[in-house]
């Protein structure tokens, strides 16, 4: 197993956000994190990086392992585990820029400085994501200069430079035009072949169209979680019905 | 509209109105008078001559301004040299380190630096900083009255300026930046310094310039402790003339109202006025040019 999930609680000061949750991810699969804003699936996710550390008098409780590693145990460099976790954030947040820097930025900041090494990777990063070919020419320019949907590939971009395993992305296509949300969800099909991923989306097709498994999250507790096809034709519980099929959310 | 409500308008721009015509009749007295000082002394010489003497006889009276702008530079130079370094440094800290008590008790007692008055910082640069150098460095013979004491003092009272506006421009970056970084595996060191700082940067630059330009019109500290015989040097251990300094003491000595000698401190002010304008120019420009706007 790629992730293994155990009793995982999270307490944002007095709120218990997550209440016990505890799945299994394979590797090289797509998961998808569904269910109504608020229902802690972002909060489970940002466990995977540990990304709740950033914010003050947010607690989490049990076992997260990650290639039977353990990520909250004191020894793990957090650094070393976001390198090998990449996430890929719901609205495009590339930095102030040129393209080329945006996605050199891990490398550098691991210590990479090989400049034949970094010109690759760019370049290898930017094809993953199926943005080297617009951009090839311009470099260079500012990354605030693309589209909002140029700039998520270029987000994507920018964290597959480091070789994570992982990928996580919170609602990546959430802020995007058809098109744009069109050339992401093929971009993930493609990545699964190398990534892991575990995406948080909104949008039921998104979800059917791109996961191979699918877990619904309701008030902080995991309701359902099942093969995508299976959850989407023959949910088990009613609440999961009532969901995917519209009725609330 | 409403009987009321139009007394009210006009009320409100008999207000705006004011203020217009104080600039207006600030500067207007400005032009005239340095109208008049060039109709005597050719703009040239007032550029170019390296030495200031309004006050000798008129055989030997120069009129450049070069010894008095040096004066200004130097101080302003090393007041910068400290506060630009020191407060971007404290802004990190606050806006990336620091947590919210912390940063809530601090940053106001930052700011009561600025509320100092600048009289105290003057006698505190020459009654203590001066004398503490000269203790400590005997070898450097500062002399009694210097650019360097009133210039670190006077980086000191600006630092709240640049830490306390830098900060605020490292707090507005938007928090997905910083997650955007760290996600990449960036420690808080890096976080700060290749992103925020850059995202920021026009905040920041627009900090140091209101602060420069605070400190090329701070007269007290200088006028106090950094001594009056202008000097064409860019040595801080002599004493300087700043313009600032030499429009005080010749506005309080004895010039007769028409003379030459009096209108130089038109000349003078009129430069000081170019300069800051200038710089206030430059930060607004920044500003709207460099800053970065997040959706």
């Amino acid at each position: 197993m790629k992730i293994e999930a155990q009793d995982v609680h999270v307490y944002y000061g007095q709120d218990h956000t997550l209440k016990g949750v505890s799945l299994t991810v394979k590797k090289n699969t797509v998961t998808a994190l569904i269910g109504p804003s608020g229902c802690g699936k972002s909060t489970f996710l940002r466990c995977m990086n540990r990304m709740n550390d950033l914010i003050d008098n947010c607690h989490v409780k049990g076992n997260i392992l990650i290639d039977g590693v353990d990520i909250n145990s004191p020894s793990v460099n957090i650094n070393e585990l976001r390198k090998a976790v990449g996430m890929v954030f719901q609205k495009p947040n590339p930095f102030p820029k040129s393209i080329f820097e945006n996605v050199a930025y891990g490398l550098r900041v691991n210590g990479v400085s090989n400049k034949e090494y970094i010109n690759d990777k760019v370049e290898w990063s930017l094809k993953q994501a199926a943005l080297w070919d617009e951009v090839k020419d311009k470099l260079k320019k500012s990354a605030l200069a693309l589209s909002g949907g140029q700039q998520q590939r270029l987000c994507i971009a920018r964290a597959l430079a480091v070789e994570p395993s992982i990928l996580l992305m919170d609602e990546p296509a959430s802020a995007l035009d058809p098109i744009s949300t069109s050339k992401i969800e093929e971009l993930i099909y493609n990545l699964k072949a190398s990534y892991t991923i575990m995406i948080v989306t909104h949008n039921m097709q998104q979800a059917s169209r791109t996961s191979d498994k699918t877990a619904f999250f309701y008030m902080g507790e995991l309701v359902e979680y099942d093969d995508t096809r299976t959850l989407f034709t023959n949910p088990k519980k009613e609440r999961t019905q009532n969901y995917i099929t519209g009725r609330f959310g | 509209m409403k009987r009321s409500e139009k007394v009210i308008e006009s009320f409100l721009f008999a207000c705006s109105l004011l203020t217009v015509l104080t600039t207006v009749g600030i500067i207007s007295v400005l032009v005239f008078e340095t109208a008049r000082f060039f109709q005597v002394v050719p703009i040239w010489d007032f550029l170019t001559d390296t030495e200031w003497s309004p006050s000798f006889s008129k055989d030997q009276q120069h009129f450049g301004i070069m010894p008095l702008l040096a004066g200004t530079f130097l101080t302003t130079f090393i007041a910068m040299s400290v506060a630009v370094p020191l407060g971007i440094t404290i802004a990190v800290y606050l806006s990336e380190y620091a947590s919210p008590r912390v940063r809530n008790i601090v940053k106001p007692i930052l700011e009561i630096l600025a509320s100092i008055p600048t009289i105290v910082y003057g006698y505190f640069a020459l009654a203590f900083v001066t004398p503490m150098i000269q203790e400590l460095f005997p070898g450097l013979g500062l002399n009694n009255f210097n650019a360097l004491a009133p210039g670190i003092i006077m980086g000191i009272m600006i630092l709240p300026l640049v830490s306390s506006l830098s900060e605020d421009a490292l707090h507005a970056v938007p928090r997905m930046l910083r997650e955007g970084s760290y996600a990449m595996g960036a420690t808080k060191f890096q976080t700060a310094f290749k992103v925020i700082i850059p995202a920021a940067l026009s905040g920041i630059a627009v900090s140091i310039i209101l602060a420069l330009s605070r400190a090329v019109g701070e007269t007290m500290i200088v006028a106090i402790a950094a001594g009056n015989k202008p000097t064409l040097t860019f040595n801080p251990l002599n004493q300087v003339q700043t313009a600032t300094t030499y429009i005080v003491q010749t506005v309080n000595g004895d010039v007769a109202n028409d003379s030459i000698e009096y209108k130089t401190i038109y000349a003078v002010g009129m430069s000081l006025f170019v300069i800051t304008l200038l710089l206030n120019n430059i930060s607004f420009w920044l500003k709207k040019r460099y800053q970065q706007v997040y959706k």
